[in-house]
């Protein structure tokens, strides 16, 4: 069997290391980095370049950042008694796009996971609780995905925030919007009949 | 729809647990009724708009319709047995059911049928979530030892034969030891006795009584010992279980 060259061996071997790439999506990247213009395959290694010089860790909320403090810890017109916490920037990202959320974030870069045997000193968990005080934080919401996981970080946070004074809420599970209450799996559809609420119209 | 008999089956069975696959799929773990372990797809599952991502959260006990791939089975219908509610509000009781998943994960292998142990895992996960005793992950540790058949001697030394008081415990001996046989551990009369009678039968009644923490401690201590020697590995989750 014909090797490749040794530098497209080594950009296949390395597209192959991506996460949700396999051995034949890699050959096929490599292989279209090779065929389009030198310039746009260029921009892709500056990319890569850029984001990896650049981008460190917010040393308030554990977002991603390009200096020290991220852009929305920085904000001078966030509420800063309230603090969302998520598992990692995805997330962070996706509640910003919602545009309901003025407060800063905490980003725990992980989720306990017993089954995992990852336990609370393996996400910034103790990171908030120092951030408590300093801050005049009131609420805690916890922002982390309705699984096992995400369940079992919130009943930690819970306990371990509760006992300091602190508001700690979940965010709501129920029904998406635009669906169909008859598709509704019984697990959601019976969240969300106990997080009802009443009606103001 | 699908035809009867072709490559769907159906079974029943508990979720161990789950791994990301791709963009919104994962694949699931189960403890089955009739095959043993599966392992299979369930597609789309990460959406928030899947109707049977939440029916495979961990430690759901639920009923399948399958389809026998080549190499991963797929999931394609789900309905929930059980979803053994009290044991996700609870971080103590979360951590102690995982460590019964984890066993439970080591033990069953794929195409092969494990009857005695996977009815134990339904009682070990239901009682769980309905019991407070402390003594239900250790318990399930020295049934599961027996059901795979390496049951732990605890009334008589397991190297002579003789009679109790019986000072060591060493699960490559097979279980409790007397003082001239000893070796492992040190082990207490009291955390002995509640040992004996988890595996002759008595559990129910273990499982009713207020045990000294330090005997807790200790049964836990051993039966995970023990578990750790079978199956020669190192558990995960039991360090959270003490830790809660």
């Amino acid at each position: 069997m014909a090797a490749y060259a040794e530098p497209v061996q080594q950009l296949i071997d390395e597209m192959s290391r991506l996460p949700g790439i396999g051995p034949k999506s890699a050959q096929r990247i490599a292989f279209h980095l090779l065929k389009v213009p030198r310039e746009e395959a260029l921009r892709l290694a500056r990319a890569v370049n850029e984001a990896i010089e650049r981008i460190t860790m917010c040393r308030t909320c554990f977002n991603v950042s390009e200096g020290d403090v991220c852009v929305v810890c920085s904000d001078s017109g966030r509420d800063r008694t309230v603090v969302c916490v998520v598992e990692d920037p995805k997330d962070l990202v996706a509640i910003e796009r919602t545009g309901e959320f003025r407060g800063t974030y905490h980003v725990l870069q992980g989720v306990i996971s017993p089954i995992d045997g990852i336990g609370p000193d393996q996400v910034r968990a103790r990171e908030l609780l120092a951030r408590l005080e300093p801050e005049g934080i009131a609420e805690v919401i916890v922002a982390t995905n309705p699984n096992l996981e995400g369940e079992a970080t919130a009943m930690y946070l819970a306990r371990l925030l509760r006992p300091l004074g602190v508001v700690v809420t979940r965010i709501a599970s129920g029904l998406p919007v635009g669906g169909d209450l008859e598709y509704a799996d019984e697990l959601t559809l019976g969240r969300a009949l106990v997080g009802r609420r009443e009606l103001s119209g | 729809m699908y035809q009867r008999g072709v490559a769907h089956y159906r079974d029943q069975g508990v979720v161990l647990r789950t791994y990301r696959l791709g963009e919104a799929d994962r694949i699931v773990v189960f403890a089955t009724r009739d095959h043993g372990k599966v392992r299979a797809v369930a597609k789309g599952v990460r959406r928030t708009r899947s109707r049977i991502g939440a029916r495979l959260e961990p430690l759901s006990y639920v009923s399948l319709l399958l389809w026998k791939g080549r190499n991963l089975d797929t999931v394609t219908q789900v309905e929930v047995l059980d979803s053994f509610g009290p044991l996700r509000e609870d971080l103590g009781k979360l951590s102690a059911a995982s460590a019964i998943a984890e066993v439970a994960d080591r033990i069953f292998q794929e195409g092969a049928v494990y009857t005695e142990m996977y009815v134990m895992l339904l009682r070990a996960l239901s009682t769980l979530s309905t019991c407070d005793s402390p003594m239900v992950v250790p318990a399930f540790f020295l049934k599961a030892l027996a059901a795979d058949g390496v049951g732990l001697v605890m009334d008589v030394c397991a190297g002579c034969g003789s009679a109790p008081p019986l000072a060591a415990f060493d699960p490559a001996e097979g279980g409790a030891l007397c003082r001239s046989c000893r070796r492992g551990a040190a082990i207490s009369e009291e955390a002995r006795g509640v040992m004996e009678r988890i595996v002759s039968g008595g559990l129910a009644g273990v499982l009713a009584e207020k045990i000294p923490t330090g005997v807790v401690g200790e049964v836990r201590h051993l039966a995970t010992e023990a578990m750790e020697h079978h199956l020669e590995a190192r558990l995960r989750s039991i360090q959270l279980v003490e830790g809660a």
